[in-house]
């Protein structure tokens, strides 16, 4: 029985990659319909890390960011976001819009359609979870926010990282094929929640 | 300027001036700064959560919360020789970063933050010199000990000083 991230065993680390993989997997769908282009997905990477390292992993502290953020609730407990570049966000949205708006950071309507994709992809990720397991999952309105990654990713570091000194997420890159969009996603979950998964899909905890 | 000694997330380290302590990217966590003026001794504390009382059936890591942080930097900084009455603080963070509806608890750890970090200090009769938290931007946090300057950098603000 595990109370850390960090004494999760290979097994189980196998086991949540291929949840990252469905989730994620239902996410790229969804962003291809949306982008109308081939998105290709990384294997997951399940990733045990201190605090500051999964920090670094994004590409180091300050970097700006556009994040959305989606909770998720009542048999299984966690968050999702959806992390983007700036300049890919307002790619995304100039293809979506169809044309650039000459602002040069994004407005705030291609922030809210940035905000609208996030939302679609978090919740094409939980109900794939949703459906593999049987549990009922529901997901909060999406929010965005653009800063220092850094400073975004301390939300899920406060609520996921009390106890012990390590996080646990499990992430995937989305690349749009024709326009080499990059974008990716990673999913956080509460300890009771990822044994609870393990339990439905059958392994011994 | 030489190279500045980085604290990270959940972190503190001491140093004397002229050495400058930085934190990156404080979002709802809160960087305090300590200083004795006349020791050039001072400190900075990288605090993630309040209260350690939650968790006091675990291991936990002192540095992580503001009621354990603070008081073992005071304690390790007048072993460094500051004086009982010189220690000042400065403390910025505790942001809000993302618009979540009021009453979540998602919301409201950041000023959770902020009011247990000036409980604390305030107990240790600590006085809070300056202080730029809240609102809902990340900030990294410099700490100048050669003369005891808090500086604030921000995407898109100017950088202020305190």
């Amino acid at each position: 029985m595990f109370e850390n991230y960090d004494e999760l065993n290979e097994m189980q680390i196998d086991m949540l990659r291929e949840i990252g993989n469905i989730g994620a997997g239902n996410a790229a769908t969804a962003l291809a319909t949306i982008l109308d282009e081939k998105v290709d997905m990384s294997v997951p990477s399940v990733r045990i890390t201190g605090f500051d390292e999964a920090v670094e992993n994004l590409g180091g502290a300050e970097t700006m960011t556009v994040a959305v953020l989606v909770n998720f609730s009542g048999d299984a407990h966690g968050m999702i976001m959806f992390l983007l570049n700036v300049e890919d966000a307002k790619s995304i949205m100039d293809i979506l819009v169809g044309e650039d708006d000459g602002e040069d950071g994004l407005s705030e309507m291609k922030i809210s359609g940035i905000k609208e994709i996030g939302n679609i992809l978090a919740s094409s990720y939980v109900n794939a979870i949703s459906a593999l397991t049987g549990l009922t999952i529901e997901v909060s309105v999406p929010y965005v926010a653009i800063d220092m990654v850094g400073a975004l990713m301390s939300v899920p570091i406060i609520e996921f990282g009390a106890i012990g000194d390590k996080l646990m997420f499990i992430e995937e890159n989305f690349l749009g094929e024709t326009n080499d969009l990059k974008s990716n996603m990673i999913m956080f979950a509460e300890i009771n929640t990822l044994k609870c998964i393990m339990q439905k899909l059958g392994l011994e905890i | 300027m030489s190279q500045s000694i980085v604290i990270g997330i959940s972190d503190y380290k001491l140093a004397k001036g002229p050495e400058v302590l930085v934190t990156y990217a404080l979002g709802s966590c809160v960087g305090v700064c300590l200083y004795d003026k006349v020791s050039k001794v001072g400190g900075l504390s990288h605090i993630m959560l309040p209260d350690s009382t939650n968790f006091s059936n675990r291991d936990i890591n002192r540095k992580k919360f503001a009621d354990t942080a603070i008081v073992d930097l005071v304690d390790e900084m007048k072993r460094a020789g500051c004086g009982n009455n010189r220690i000042v603080a400065k403390i910025a963070g505790g942001a809000q970063m993302f618009e979540v509806q009021p009453g979540s608890k998602l919301g409201a750890i950041g000023e959770r933050n902020i009011v247990c970090v000036k409980q604390v200090l305030n107990q240790l009769r600590i006085p809070i010199l300056a202080e730029d938290t809240g609102l809902n931007f990340g900030r990294t946090q410099y700490f100048d000990l050669a003369t005891g300057i808090m500086k604030i950098q921000s995407l898109n603000r100017r950088i202020e000083e305190f």
